[in-house]
């Protein structure tokens, strides 16, 4: 490393242009989620289902999801899909690649989360006149919730660092690609990518921070 | 009316119940007694619809509860259960479990409902607890809520599974002197206890049941003070 002289100032330049970036990130991570809890939820429930035409697709899904590399479930989203004639902008099959990536691992989540709801809490609101999906529901979701919220939060902050691999799919918007950007012009590949590295740090610390706060609102009992 | 006829229930290859005949009339308090793996417990999911059957009937005002076209969720509005376990949702206030169904199973207004569950706390001492969640009470308190929370769909039923079983000794009390509150204001009944007690004080009939068939049935006095059966006499004198 001897005779490299850091250029940091050109770095602390390109800030406001990765904030942009870190927004895009930040964005794709939250919509990641939003789409992968909701999957997730329809997967765990399709697992335990009792028809076969249910729990075979969902078991498919978290079988690909967690088994193969979350770049792949990206590419395929992007180049692979295109060979049926579905074009996904980089944005969409990043998106669509990460949201695919954690509902199959939340899936997992939330049915450990439930095993550990006791059968008679579905049994109590049946007995109260509840059809099966109000009471799964009102009673089941979210206590389901409350029970996995510390491994949610964790594939919350796996999405966030996913969406970097974006950049192979030649997404140029988020925080990954702007850096990329940066870098191919400047060759200052050190201090783009560690001022880019301490921005995912911050985001995926801000994330955890929110996580807490809304889990002291929602979790009360 | 409840009419039981001919019930039979196996799980796999164990019957539990081995026809069962019995009907409860409006009003009436009915405690069922008898050793553990009698059946009786059974009876009462059967009664509400939670577990199917195998054979005979089951007729709750005229409604068939086992058939096909019958609307469960409609039926187990006026036929209210209490459980062993309490079964308090955890995640909801005490006030919020009381008013969870009479809003959204009957479509009430919180308000409406918030009324009708402010009643029902008092009616069975939890007046002060409203805003407090079930983890802060204590099993006594959890059980006398979980009557509160049947009794806000008012129900012409009410089935009574062993609801003192999980209870420390000294918080029995609490929950049997409700479930005789309940009885005096003339509510329909059927409270299968291992309080014997209870049976014989507040019951118009009681019930043994023994390995799936009810042995005897017939006034507190009776059952209690001339047995007719054997096995009747030999659980009575275990139990003492």
């Amino acid at each position: 490393m001897g005779n490299y002289t850091f250029q940091w100032r050109q770095a602390f330049r390109a800030f406001p242009e990765m904030l942009e970036g870190a927004l895009v990130t930040l964005q794709i991570s939250i919509l990641s989620m939003l789409i992968g809890v909701t999957i997730a939820v329809l997967l765990a429930v399709g697992r335990d289902a009792k028809s076969r035409w249910l729990r075979a697709p969902a078991t498919a899904w978290v079988e690909v999801a967690r088994n193969t590399p979350a770049l792949f479930q990206i590419y395929m989203a992007h180049f692979g899909l295109g060979s049926f004639g579905i074009y996904l902008s980089p944005y969409a099959a990043l998106l669509a690649g990460i949201a695919f990536n954690n509902a199959g691992y939340l899936c997992e989540t939330f049915r450990g989360a439930m095993r550990a709801i006791p059968g008679t809490q579905l049994r109590a609101g049946r007995s109260l006149g509840m059809g099966q999906a109000k009471a799964f529901r009102l009673i089941i979701l979210p206590q389901m919730f409350r029970i996995s919220f510390l491994p949610t939060t964790n594939q919350m902050i796996w999405a966030i660092l996913m969406t970097s691999l974006g950049v192979t799919v030649g997404l140029n918007s988020d925080l990954a690609g702007v850096t990329q950007d940066l870098n191919a012009r400047s060759f200052r590949t050190f201090e783009f990518f560690a001022l880019a590295a301490v921005i995912y740090y911050v985001i995926a610390k801000a994330v955890m921070l929110g996580a807490r706060l809304l889990a002291a609102r929602l979790f009360r009992y | 009316m409840i009419e039981i006829e001919n019930v039979h229930k196996s799980f796999g290859a164990l019957q539990v119940l081995k026809g069962i005949d019995l009907t409860v009339q409006r009003g009436e308090v009915v405690s069922v007694i008898g050793g553990s793996g009698s059946g009786k417990s059974t009876l009462l999911t059967c009664i509400n619809g939670l577990e199917p059957i195998d054979k005979g009937r089951i007729v709750v005002d005229g409604t068939e509860v086992h058939a096909r076209d019958t609307d469960l969720n409609k039926l187990r509005r006026k036929i209210g259960i209490v459980f062993q376990q309490f079964n308090a949702f955890p995640h909801l206030t005490v006030l919020e479990n009381v008013t969870l169904a009479p809003r959204k199973v009957k479509g009430m207004g919180r308000k409406d409902a918030e009324e009708i569950a402010v009643q029902q706390l008092s009616h069975v001492g939890l007046a002060d607890k409203l805003n407090v969640y079930p983890s802060r009470l204590s099993g006594g308190q959890q059980q006398r809520m979980a009557i509160a929370r049947a009794l806000a769909m008012s129900p012409d039923y009410i089935l009574f599974d062993e609801v003192t079983s999980a209870l420390d000794p000294q918080l029995v009390g609490e929950v049997l002197d409700t479930l005789k509150l309940l009885a005096d204001e003339g509510m329909t009944m059927i409270c299968v206890t291992h309080e014997m007690s209870f049976a014989r004080d507040v019951s118009d009939r009681v019930a043994f049941f023994h390995k799936g068939v009810m042995a005897e049935i017939g006034a507190p006095d009776q059952i209690f003070g001339d047995p007719q059966q054997e096995e009747t006499r030999q659980f009575l004198s275990s139990v003492r």
